[in-house]
């Protein structure tokens, strides 16, 4: 009973994000790019100068309003508990290396989601490694692997994540002199949607996302796990909506589809490459306990082991741009592509470390 | 009856350790969970296994029941 009622209301709430993130392009954001956390954070990181690829700089209020619109619900829901302890450390580097993969593939999940959901076919390369890398979690989380109980802590610590992102808020509206910011035209960072409807998207969003407890990466797990259906259904949602809200955009003249592997927004062509991208994000994610979008939610939830996490994303996405790493319309780089090589084998070994240790309780 | 503590642990955690205890088909499980993700996750999981769920709170972490009708 509980499990219809469940599934309804994520759904809705999938299909409601799917529409605010398909109608924040025509409102300014970058072609598929309503949402992606990845490229958001990147954003960001670069708004600070953490890199000085000129082309990716914007503080993104989605990204706030994530975080706060979540800890907002969370406290009226008495849901808002600080607490963490549960391995930061590595916690901070499948982070890193979850950004890695995100950025080899250019998109977050909720980015690939939206990228089929515009008819990117190379976002279909990245479904099969991102669901590949997800069975590889699973068969650790099969065999007992772990990072550790979380602890209470204190309302601080709880609080860091949230406070953080009011105070880029202040940035982006009182000193914005102070950051570094994508002309208009000269790059992804440069288009982006008014300031109070990204501030406004995000805040619904992360409450909807922090209520249905949505995650991209749980879906397939979820599925595979326990034949759990509930979140594989906000992720078919998701992708349903934007897909009809960009078809009826595209027939409206207000944005253009098109089905291709070729000339889509923001995106490259490397099948494999693609793939081992999205595979690197899928078994990190999976070993992290959920997406990027899940880990901002969680964050503002008080859960600082995912703040952890988010603080290693942005981190990863200062040394992608930083040492030539992330991918372009042009394709993968070379250090990218060895990036992600390293990634995987690091990933691999935590997971390998956290499930077949000795003494493991 | 069978006592699992899934305190602090993050999911599926929870759901993967209730699964692995029920393959000894206990009529009756308690697992004490500390969030509210957790709760719902194992609820959900219990009940389609064919069992009833009662919840309770204790010192701020939730005691999910878990029996056979």
């Amino acid at each position: 009973m509980t499990n219809k009622r469940e599934t309804r209301i994520i759904l809705l709430a999938g299909a409601l994000i799917g529409l605010i993130a398909a109608l924040l392009v025509p409102l300014g954001n970058p072609g598929n790019m309503g949402f992606c956390i990845a490229c958001f954070l990147r954003d960001t990181a670069g708004a600070l100068k953490l890199h000085s690829a000129a082309a990716v700089q914007y503080i993104r209020p989605e990204i706030m309003g994530l975080v706060l619109g979540s800890f907002l619900l969370a406290l009226l829901r008495g849901e808002f508990k600080p607490r963490g302890g549960s391995s930061p450390a590595t916690r901070f580097i499948l982070g890193f290396f979850v950004m890695i993969g995100c950025l080899m593939f250019l998109g977050c999940p909720f980015r690939m989601i939206l990228r089929l959901a515009g008819g990117d076919l190379n976002a279909l390369a990245g479904l099969i490694g991102f669901a590949a890398g997800i069975l590889v979690g699973v068969y650790f989380l099969n065999k007992g692997y772990s990072l550790k109980r979380s602890y209470t802590l204190s309302l601080s610590e709880g609080l860091s994540l949230p406070t953080i992102s009011i105070v880029l808020l202040i940035l982006l509206l009182a000193v914005s002199g102070l950051l570094a910011f994508t002309e208009a035209g000269g790059g992804p960072g440069g288009a982006h949607a008014p300031i109070w409807v990204s501030l406004a998207a995000g805040l619904v969003v992360g409450a909807l996302a922090q209520y249905t407890r949505l995650c991209m990466v749980g879906g397939i797990r979820d599925l595979v796990l326990f034949r759990e259906t509930k979140l594989l259904s906000g992720f078919a949602a998701v992708f349903v909506a934007a897909l009809m809200m960009n078809l009826i955009l595209h027939l409206g003249g207000r944005a253009s589809f098109f089905v291709s592997f070729e000339g889509q927004p923001v995106s490259h062509t490397d099948f494999l490459w693609n793939a081992l991208g999205m595979a690197l994000v899928g078994l990190g994610c999976v070993l992290l306990g959920g997406c990027p979008l899940r880990q901002l939610v969680l964050a503002g939830e008080g859960n600082t082991d995912s703040t952890m996490a988010v603080l290693g994303l942005v981190c990863g996405a200062a040394f992608a741009h930083n040492l030539g790493l992330a991918s372009s319309g042009a394709g993968p780089t070379l250090n990218g592509k060895i990036a992600v090589a390293i990634g995987l084998a690091t990933v691999l070994l935590i997971a390998v470390m956290n499930t077949f240790q000795k003494g493991k309780k | 009856m069978t006592v699992l503590d899934a305190r602090g642990l993050s999911c599926p955690e929870p759901v993967i350790l209730l699964r692995q205890a029920m393959k000894k088909k206990d009529d009756c499980y308690e697992i004490r969970v500390d969030n509210e993700t957790s709760r719902e996750n194992v609820t959900r999981y219990a009940e389609h296994q064919g069992y009833h769920v009662s919840v309770s709170e204790e010192a701020g972490d939730y005691v999910l029941l878990a029996q056979r009708p």
